[in-house]
């Protein structure tokens, strides 16, 4: 696609899809390894790396299905890559097994996932956010994921960055998590980060491979295992293992392990932590919501003000970890009286949001599954009926 | 000729012996044959990627002195995939017993060997799922008797090296642990092959199979091999029902097509070139 | 009600007295459609400065007679960036026109090509406008009609302004054959909406 237009500010400016938006994030955050199997409605995110990879040298392959394409991903992140695929629901069920590696044997990845209805085929064409959950505890076993959500065109840009520089921070899976309205939609788009393209390098041990522990966390807990290829010889395995790598099934080591995959998120919750807040210094009623059900929220929360009627909005960009802390600390400073918490699904964020806040403040859950996006209007008599009930 | 002792700087042997395997295990001696075939060659260790999925032999990995990478039920080529486009210089070289490449991992077997990517797969036969106890696998031969098979397998056995072929692999070879000379010497072959290579090797299971089908005898077990091995030159000339039951070993295929990496190479530069017009 | 502090977005918000429009292109897939809407999008929004959301119909909708590519144009930020409530409708088929028509605001406005109308449908003012004919007619090809369509609705209802759409066109099909060809349609249609216009007086 043409960058002739500029801002005034010299940026180069489109209009275009979120899922395009995605694609020139991930360009400008330095990726250089895309695998992909075509979805509705992701498609066209790995159709436009197909189209720009090789023009930055980077490697774009269509693999033979969702499970092969993660596992490209993996093995390239194995070797230093800079590595990325997009899917929908069907290719995320299917994907979920090898992330489950990628979660064990740290490696940064970047997941993104533009939600559609489910479950099975669903509504490939029509939006949804019933990947919430799948998101956090896809794959099996005890873990702690990142999640980053956007609610325009111009944030799928900027969170698809952000989504990178957390996977490389924390060497872990990151899942951007899009629906299909935010992926399809076409808006102005302005790349702000091309001026000061610092893309993500991976990170390199410092030490002689002879005193390499490839699991041995800093002090900070993140551990950076080294590309393969590099002189430093470890066994890498999805089964429990050592700070050397190799399986153990030790108790203590076990609990280190698992607390490690734990921990290295949670520690750094503050990092991770990302919403952004509109009238809430004195919100009664609050709003909770991302995607595509954050901009109806939006639009719901002014026009209530407009009636002078308190409510404020927190629009989630991390999902996971769930701002456990910061919300009930919103709530309390504002006095709030009830919660709601507005999703294209049968209630799914309602449920951390619920475990977070405490009894006293009733969480009530608005909700849209038949494939269309929440209607602003639709949201504003929900919240009237609960506070004049 | 190789020393006895030559194996052991390509082990992690301070460390993650004894293996898994069973006494009578044919995957030790391929193993060996790996390591001798990988010194012969004089590759550094460091350029060689060896990645494996689940299974007995998959586990491999974790014993040799490689970039070693011990991944998901039958998913290894993808991984492998993802890091030959990477690092095209490295030696990929993958593990796999004939559960995890013909049955969870058949679908990534015949797409690897379809691009032709430059990937050596060392695929293990034992006819049997051996670590999860005995199962029947996509290569038991009819009749056999197995756990999920109690009284005579009536699936039909695939042939990998007809599959392989089919799909287009490039080097296409088959061997046994007892003619361990002429596996050491395809592999050697296999990983000089630019292309995907495969070589597969007829083991035997003493434990499951073996327990479950007249003799746990390994030394009766690797003369059966011996005893059912047929040559390729001299299968040409042998009927249809003379072959049944048969191993035919040799290089089935030894052809130079092009390469998915330098095809990608060369996709790349081409892209850029019409770019800079 | 207690008195509340008064902030200055809630004073200025985008809700009040802001215009908002939303438009739906419509007719057979492979019409050009989707790129028309994509093209008044483009120019709305980067020639125009207008916030801007499109959306389109997908898979098995986007191949019948009714394809559709919604634009929604605001002077404020859009919320709800779906069309429920049509202000402009141009339709090109009878399909399209018949299935969208009554989605229309009584206020509004629908475009339809002469040989899309067979009975009127909703309560809205409805135009019928030759933009088939005229892109056979003077052009050679049918598909020129989205463009002439484009240009009557830059001068007739004045959403857009000329200069912003012949640059998104021109940059469009910036070196390939279509590229005069469409700026003239455009240009048929600048003179068509300018001639209706007149006429509407």
């Amino acid at each position: 696609m043409p960058l002739h237009r500029t801002t005034p500010e010299g940026y180069p400016v489109l209009f275009a899809q979120g899922n395009e938006a995605c694609v020139y994030g991930a360009i400008h955050a330095g990726c250089n390894f895309f695998a992909g199997y075509p979805i509705t409605p992701s498609t066209e995110i790995t159709e436009g790396m197909a189209r720009e990879m090789p023009r930055f040298n980077g490697i774009f392959i269509q693999m033979e299905d969702e499970i092969a394409s993660i596992g490209a991903v993996i093995g390239a992140s194995a070797a230093g890559a800079v590595a990325m695929s997009a899917t929908s629901g069907p290719g995320f069920s299917l994907m979920q097994e090898n992330i489950g590696y990628a979660y064990m044997v740290q490696l940064p990845l970047v997941i993104v996932n533009v939600q559609r209805a489910g479950p099975s085929t669903g509504l490939p064409t029509k939006l949804s956010q019933g990947d919430t959950m799948q998101a956090r505890w896809g794959t099996h076993g005890d873990y702690t994921a990142i999640v980053v959500a956007a609610a325009t065109v111009q944030e799928t840009y900027n969170v698809t960055i952000r989504a990178f520089q957390l996977a490389e921070r924390f060497s872990t899976p990151v899942v951007v998590l899009l629906d299909e309205l935010i992926g399809h939609m076409r808006e102005k788009l302005v790349l702000k980060e091309i001026k000061r393209l610092t893309p993500v390098q991976r990170t390199f041990p410092k030490i002689p491979p002879e005193w390499y522990f490839p699991y041995k966390e800093p002090l900070d807990m993140v551990a950076h295992p080294a590309p393969v290829g590099e002189g430093f010889r470890y066994s890498m395995t999805g089964l429990i293992h050592d700070k050397s790598g190799f399986p153990t099934a030790i108790p203590s080591e076990v609990n280190h392990r698992m607390e490690i995959l734990k921990n290295k998120i949670m520690m750094h919750c503050q990092d991770i932590w990302n919403w952004k807040e509109h009238y809430t210094e004195d919100a009664k009623y609050l709003i909770v919501a991302y995607g595509s059900a954050a901009r109806a929220a939006r639009g719901a929360v002014e026009t209530l003000r407009n009636r002078r009627i308190r409510v404020g909005l927190i629009d989630l960009k991390t999902i996971w970890p769930f701002p456990y802390r910061p919300l009930p600390q919103i709530a309390e400073k504002a006095k709030t009286k009830r919660v709601f918490v507005a999703e294209n699904n049968m209630g799914q964020l309602i449920h951390p949001v619920r475990e977070a806040l405490p009894q006293n403040i009733k969480v009530h859950g608005i909700r849209r599954y038949d494939g269309y996006s929440l209607d602003p209007y639709e949201i504003v008599q929900l919240v009237k009926e609960k506070i004049y009930a | 000729m190789h020393e006895l002792t030559d194996i052991y700087e390509y082990l992690r042997w301070r460390k993650r012996f004894p293996t898994v395997w069973c006494a009578g295990c044919g995957i030790g001696s391929i193993m060996g044959a790996i390591i001798r075939g990988i010194k012969d060659l004089a590759i550094p260790k460091d350029d060689i990627a060896f990645v494996a999925g689940i299974g007995c032999s998959s586990r491999m990995p974790v014993y040799l002195d490689f970039n070693t990478l011990h991944t998901t039920h039958g998913r290894a080529l993808t991984f492998a995939t993802g890091i030959k486009l990477h690092r095209p210089n490295m030696n990929v070289l993958v593990v796999s017993g004939d559960g995890d490449a013909l049955a969870i991992g058949g679908n990534h077997f015949i797409h690897a060997a379809r691009r032709n990517i430059d990937i050596t797969l060392i695929l293990i036969n034992n006819g049997i799922y051996g670590m999860t106890g005995g199962q029947v696998a996509p290569t038991t031969p009819l009749g056999a008797r197995t756990h999920t098979m109690p009284y005579g397998n009536i699936d039909p056995a695939f042939d990998s090296v007809e599959l392989a072929l089919a799909a287009g692999a490039s080097f296409v070879a088959r061997s046994t642990v007892y003619a361990i000379m002429q596996t050491t010497n395809y592999i050697k072959k296999a990983i000089k092959h630019i292309g995907f290579s495969m070589v597969e090797i007829i083991s035997q299971c003493p434990t499951q199979y073996g327990r479950l089908n007249n003799t746990a005898n390994p030394r009766e077990l690797l003369l059966w091999q011996k005893e059912h091995a047929v040559p390729l030159a001299t299968a040409k000339d042998m009927s249809k029902d003379d072959l049944k039951g048969k191993i035919i070993t040799g290089v089935f295929r030894d052809t130079r097509q092009s390469e998915y990496t330098e095809t990608y190479r060369q996709y790349v530069k081409k892209v850029q070139a019409e770019m800079e017009e | 009600m207690t008195p509340q502090k008064r902030t200055g977005t809630q004073q200025h918000s985008p809700q009040q007295g802001l215009e908002r429009l939303n438009i739906r292109i419509s007719g057979s897939g492979g019409q050009g459609v989707i790129s028309t809407g994509m093209l008044l999008g483009e120019a709305l929004a980067i020639g125009d400065g207008k916030n801007v959301s499109q959306s389109q119909s997908y898979g098995p909708e986007a191949r019948g007679g009714a394809t559709r590519a919604d634009i929604i144009v605001s002077d404020g930020e859009i919320y709800f960036p779906e069309c429920n409530r049509l202000d402009i409708l141009v339709a090109f088929t009878y399909e399209a026109y018949e299935k969208y028509a009554i989605e229309v605001k009584a206020e509004g406005l629908v475009l339809a090509d002469e040989q899309a109308v067979d009975v009127l449908v909703g309560n809205a003012t409805t135009l019928q406008m030759p933009f088939l004919e005229l892109a056979v007619k003077k052009f050679k090809r049918s598909i020129t009609a989205n463009m002439i369509a484009l240009g009557f609705l830059a001068t007739f209802t004045k959403i857009v302004s000329k200069h912003a759409l012949r640059d998104v066109v021109q940059e469009q099909f910036a070196g390939t054959k279509y590229e005069e060809l469409n700026i003239k349609a455009l240009e048929q249609g600048f003179r068509l909406g300018v001639k209706h216009g007149r006429k509407k007086k």
